[in-house]
């Protein structure tokens, strides 16, 4: 039995039982990683002391070991988010995700590789090194959760906390052949989480089955004081309400969602994701969202205004990294932030800096959050007809590294499917529904109503009872489970 | 929408960036670009759309006050680029 290759409740089952130490769990882990890191670079810092869990508690997913992106804050431990400026900044405080996965028996191994303060599609602009997938490693492993998504694809990690600013988890799930889930936003906590885009950022699970994605969820989710923005809707519940059942269940197919710029292979793949949907009971049907040809400018305008201000914390006086002579403080902010953040991050601060400007801030900004206000009540129409929506979670499959990065505006293009659903706060899973003639994995994204985030793990959970897509690993290479 | 390295660099300037020749010629190009697409969103009317900051009427959210002890100062301090035990050091900024 190769331990790296069972899903986390699987492992967690194994656990409990007594079959598994979670001594061995934890060393068969750091075996795969420490085959896999120098191929696929998921890490950007692995643990070198691990301490099992004292105990296991009731938790179902005590003693399992996991890693966070490293956007996360994680008392003590480095956290970079994959950025120079930061340098070796070690938080003086655990994220609210943190304390709670740590109170239910998680056990971390480190923190993950991921696109420089979560921006960007590829996992390649991070200060340390691209992120490779594990099942192509001439391909990048998408973004910005790529580290994430890798892990849990090469089988060094059972779980994966990422983050979803446009697509962020969905998306390197779908190119790695994993699941992941951004929960409704105001749902988990942002307390801890390093700040993008605030009002359409969220964390939630990459793992390898909806099932572990809603025991991951049943952890998380729920009111944080620290966060303002946190909903006081009810929490839990949702691996205990996962039956399969989708009898009578309404999915609504955007037509606009298929058009121009799909991949064919894609195309065919996730329409027949709707067939398995139909087959277990499910109604679907085909209806127009033509808003959806807005959703990518009016998702940069604001995730790059937000950045802007975000990001104006970083001037190498309170942590991270300082650059060498300077005049005045002026200076001291602008050559720390000129040498410290990279290209992309320049690019986004710029246009969101650009797009508030007086002059512009009508123009632009305000023209953004007037469209979100459209595409907002656009979900919110087809959600009286529907109770999910399937979408491709990508235009394609994995691209080659290099590819990307040369052309931003295709690169933000491709994020078409995904960012709509940051816009709205909704929740969407992305699943493994078949892989592309050179072998590499499609996803599909399942996208439900506000708070309907066990709506949409239990059609993923009912897609995953009839294919094993999601059980399909990369070989050897790269450090893979198969 | 017709960006020009002038304006590139007033907006670089308001968010503290500097940017080397080659960056800037080049990112004055991508930004037209990227804006010149942002343009679609002008066939959209809008006029009587109210803007959406938030998506959730979740505003004013009090809470009591109660004293809760904050990282220590040791804490703060030890990330700092240049801290001098007690404060964070930058250049003299009044003279």
């Amino acid at each position: 039995m190769d331990l790296c290759q069972l899903t986390a409740l699987e492992l967690a089952e194994k656990l409990k039982s007594g079959q598994v130490t979670q001594a061995d769990a934890i060393a068969a882990a750091q075996a795969r990683i420490a085959a896999a890191q120098p191929e696929n670079n998921a890490f950007v810092t692995v643990a070198d002391e691990v301490s099992p869990t004292a105990g296991l508690s009731a938790s179902p997913l005590a003693g399992v070991p996991m890693a966070y992106k490293d956007n996360i804050c994680t008392k003590g431990v480095k956290t970079s988010c994959a950025s120079k400026i930061l340098g070796d900044f070690k938080p003086p405080y655990d994220a609210t995700i943190v304390e709670r996965l740590r109170a239910a028996g998680a056990v971390s191994l480190g923190k993950l590789n991921m696109d420089e303060f979560a921006m960007g599609s590829t996992s390649e602009t991070s200060f340390y090194g691209p992120v490779k997938n594990p099942w192509d490693l001439s391909r990048v492993p998408g973004g910005s959760s790529g580290g994430a998504a890798a892990a849990v694809a090469a089988g060094e990690v059972w779980y994966a906390i990422g983050s979803d600013t446009g697509g962020s988890i969905r998306q390197p799930a779908a190119y790695c052949g994993v699941t992941g889930m951004k929960p409704t936003y105001g749902t988990v906590s942002r307390y801890g989480l390093i700040a993008y885009a605030s009002s359409l950022d969220q964390m939630g699970p990459i793992a390898r089955s909806a099932a572990d994605c809603a025991a991951v969820l049943d952890l998380i989710q729920g009111r944080d004081p620290r966060d303002g923005t946190s909903l006081d809707a009810p929490a839990g519940g949702l691996l205990a309400g996962l039956t399969g059942d989708i009898r009578g269940r309404r999915v609504g197919i955007p037509a606009d969602c298929f058009g121009d710029g799909l991949d064919g292979e894609v195309r065919r793949a996730v329409l027949a994701a709707a067939d398995v949907l139909r087959a277990r009971g499910a109604v679907v049907e085909e209806f127009p969202l033509p808003v959806i040809r807005y959703a990518v400018p009016a998702y940069y305008i604001i995730a790059c205004a937000e950045a802007s201000s975000n990001l104006s914390r970083f001037d190498g006086v309170k942590y991270g990294w300082r650059a060498e002579h300077y005049e005045d403080l002026t200076e001291l902010y602008t050559k720390t932030r000129t040498e410290g953040f990279g290209s992309e991050v320049k690019r986004r601060i710029l246009l969101g800096t650009f797009v508030l400007s007086t002059g512009y801030y009508d123009a632009y900004y305000k023209k953004a959050l007037q469209v979100k206000a459209v595409i907002k009540s656009a979900f919110d129409e087809a959600f009286q007809k529907y109770d999910l929506l399937l979408t491709p979670v990508a235009p394609t499959t994995a691209p080659k590294l290099g590819e990307s990065l040369s052309d931003p505006l295709q690169m933000y293009l491709s994020d078409i499917y995904t960012v709509s659903v940051n816009l709205a706060g909704l929740p969407g899973i992305s699943v493994p529904c078949g892989f592309d003639a050179k072998g590499m994995p499609i996803g599909a994204q399942l996208i439900g109503p506000a708070l309907g985030d066990g709506v949409v793990l239990n059609a993923a959970h009912a897609f995953q009872l009839e294919t094993d897509y999601h059980k399909k690993a990369p070989a050897e290479k790269g450090g893979g489970r198969a | 929408m017709k960006m020009t390295e002038e304006m590139v660099d007033y907006v670089s300037a308001l968010a503290r960036l500097k940017l080397p020749e080659e960056e800037r010629a080049r990112m004055t190009g991508e930004l037209e670009q990227i804006l010149a697409y942002m343009d679609v969103l002008n066939a959209l009317d809008t006029s009587s759309v109210e803007p959406m900051s938030h998506v959730f009427p979740v505003k004013n959210v009090m809470r009591e006050d109660v004293v809760l002890p904050s990282a220590g100062r040791a804490a703060l301090l030890a990330n700092a680029p240049a801290p001098d035990g007690e404060a964070f050091l930058v250049p003299r900024t009044v003279e």
